[in-house]
C-alpha cells in the first residue's frame, strides 16, 4: 500500500542547520517515526508561519509532505515551548546537550515512542529545575538504559560476583561496575565510591520526582559527572561539544543582575 | 538548446554554468542563460566583472577593530569620527550589519562575532571572535554594549553568555527587542514570540 503524500506527527526539534538562503534542515524526534530529518522552508524570514514553532528544543505539532530527499515541512504549531529552559543560560546549554546526547544515540527511522516521552519528561524537568546537574545525571542513566546501555550496578562486569559495599570500580567497557579485585587491574577502570554506587543504583530505580530529592555534595556531584560522561564518551567515541561548553559555564559566575548599579559603572 | 542528450557545451562554457548553478537562488537553467549572455556581452563589461569577483577575495580583509569585512583598516565606521564611541552593537555575521545600518538610528560602532555559539555544529565559544571583545571593552569609553544576535535559541543563548562575561565590567548591556515581525501575522505567531511581545508591550 502507497503511504499518502502527506502526514502528521509530534516532534521535538534537536538539531537544525541553516541551507541556503532562508532554508533550514531540522533534525526532528519524532513519535511515530523516530529520529528524521526534513526541510522548513523560508523558516529564517521573519515573516515565516513555521518560525518559532520550528525552534530548536520545542515541542510541535507538524504537518510533512514526502519529498524525493527530504520531506518537507508544511505546517507547525507548537505544543510545548518550554521557554523557562530556553531563558536560562545552563538550562539552554543542558537542553542542547540533552539534544545533542539523543542525536548521538539514535538511527534515523526507528521509532520509539518511549524514547519521544522520556526526552519530552527531561526537557519539562530542565525548565523547572534550579539544580540541572541532577536533573542531567538521572536523565543521562534513564536515556542510556532507553537505548540499551543500562550499566550494571549488581554484580561486577568480569567476574558475575554481586558487589561488595565498598568502593568498587566503574568500566565504561564492561558497561558497569567491576568488583575490588577484577577493576584493580583494568587501566580503563577508574575507582567508584560506595555513595556513588548508591546513588546511581537508586536513581536507576526511582522516578524523577524522587531522584531530584536526593542531595549531593560537590564532591559526589562531581564523581558521579566524571563517570557517566566517561561512559558516554566511550560509548560515542568522542565527546560531545555541548558538554564541552556546558563544563566552561560551570566555571563562570553566576548571572549578574541584568542592570549593574551606577557604582560598578564608574569603577571602570 | 538543451544541455541534455547530444550537446556537450566546449569545457570554458560547462564550467562557467557549473560554477554560477552553485550560487544561491541560481537554477541550471539561469546560469545557463547568464553564461550565454556573457558570451554575447562587450569584453569590458565581462572583464570588468571577473575583476570585482577577484578583489572581492584578494582585497578584503578584516577590520582590526571590529571585525568587519572591509578594503581599508580600520574600516570607514571604525574610522567615522562622527560615531558615536560608547556604544558597541554586537552582531553575529558582517551581513548583519546592513540592515542596522539603513534604518538610520544607530550611531554607535559594532563588533562582529563571526557566528554564534552552536554546539551540535562543533561551534563553542572559542570560535567566535569574544576575547577580541572583551579586549576591546577593557578599558575603553564603551558605556553600552547592544546584543544583536538573532532571535533564536543560539542566538538567545550566546547574548546570555555575553552578558554574563561582560556585566561584571560595569557596562550596560541591552538586548534588542523582540516581539512579533513587521508584516507578520498574529495567527501564526509562534507563543515565545507572543508573549515577548505580551512582555514588551506599549503604551499607545
Ligand atoms: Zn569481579
Ligand atoms: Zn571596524
Amino acid at each position: 500500500m502507497p503511504s499518502p503524500r502527506v502526514y502528521q506527527t509530534e516532534a521535538i526539534v534537536i538539531r537544525r542547520t541553516d541551507l541556503g538562503e532562508a532554508d533550514r534542515i531540522l533534525t526532528l524526534y519524532t513519535r511515530d517515526l523516530g529520529k528524521i530529518r526534513a526541510v522548513a522552508k523560508g523558516v529564517r524570514r521573519p515573516q515565516s508561519k513555521l518560525g518559532g514553532h520550528v525552534e530548536l528544543l520545542t515541542h510541535s505539532r507538524l504537518m510533512l509532505a514526502r519529498a524525493r530527499n527530504l520531506d518537507i515541512v508544511t505546517q507547525a504549531q507548537t505544543i510545548t515551548n518550554f521557554l523557562p529552559l530556553k531563558e536560562d543560560l545552563e538550562r539552554t546549554a543542558s537542553g542542547l546537550y540533552l539534544a545533542e546526547l539523543v542525536d548521538a544515540f539514535t538511527a534515523e527511522r526507528a521509532e520509539e515512542p518511549a524514547l519521544f516521552d522520556l526526552v519530552l519528561e527531561i526537557l519539562a524537568h530542565l525548565a523547572q529545575s534550579t539544580r540541572t546537574d541532577i536533573v542531567l545525571r538521572y536523565s543521562e542513566l534513564r536515556l542510556l538504559a532507553q537505548v540499551g546501555y543500562r550499566p550494571e550496578l549488581e554484580h561486577c562486569g568480569d567476574c558475575k560476583a554481586p558487589l561488595q559495599p565498598r568502593t568498587n570500580f566503574f568500566s565504561p567497557v564492561h558497561g558497569g561496575v567491576l568488583c575490588h579485585s577484577c577493576g584493580y587491574h583494568e587501566p580503563q577502570a577508574r575507582p567508584l565510591s560506595l555513595n556513588a554506587l548508591k546513588v546511581l543504583r537508586f536513581w536507576q530505580k526511582c522516578d524523577f520526582a524522587t531522584a531530584e530529592k536526593v542531595r549531593l555534595d560537590v564532591g559526589l556531584a562531581a564523581e558521579l559527572e566524571a563517570v557517566l560522561q566517561e561512559y558516554i564518551r566511550c560509548l560515542l567515541e568522542r565527546q560531545l561539544k555541548s558538554a564541552t561548553w556546558l563544563e566552561k559555564l560551570k566555571h563562570m559566575p553566576p548571572t549578574p543582575s541584568p542592570r549593574p548599579s551606577q557604582q560598578s559603572a564608574d569603577m571602570s | 538548446m538543451s544541455l541534455s542528450g547530444a550537446f556537450y557545451p566546449a569545457e570554458p562554457i560547462a564550467r562557467l554554468i557549473e560554477e554560477l548553478n552553485r550560487l544561491p537562488g541560481i537554477g541550471p537553467k539561469s546560469a545557463q542563460r547568464l553564461t550565454f549572455y556573457l558570451l554575447r556581452a562587450p569584453a569590458e563589461q565581462v572583464q570588468a566583472l571577473a575583476e570585482a569577483i577577484k578583489a572581492l577575495k584578494e582585497r578584503l580583509q578584516l577590520c582590526s577593530v571590529c571585525l568587519n569585512i572591509t578594503d581599508s583598516d580600520p574600516c570607514t565606521i571604525c574610522s567615522d569620527p562622527e560615531r558615536d564611541r560608547t556604544q558597541i552593537c554586537v552582531v553575529e555575521e558582517p551581513i548583519d550589519i546592513l540592515p542596522l545600518e539603513r534604518t538610520r538610528k544607530y550611531k554607535g560602532l559594532y563588533h562582529v562575532l563571526h557566528g554564534v555559539i552552536a554546539p551540535s555544529e562543533g561551534i563553542g565559544p572559542e570560535e567566535l571572535k569574544i576575547k577580541e571583545l572583551l579586549t576591546r571593552l577593557q578599558n575603553s569609553q564603551v558605556t553600552e554594549v547592544v546584543l544583536a544576535t538573532n532571535p533564536n535559541l543560539e542566538g538567545e543563548a550566546t547574548a546570555m553568555y555575553l552578558q554574563r562575561l561582560i556585566a561584571p565590567l560595569g557596562i550596560k548591556v541591552t538586548r534588542l527587542a523582540r516581539g512579533l515581525p513587521y508584516g507578520g501575522d498574529l495567527e501564526y505567531a509562534d507563543d515565545v514570540t507572543l508573549s515577548r511581545a505580551l512582555e514588551g508591550r506599549q503604551e499607545m
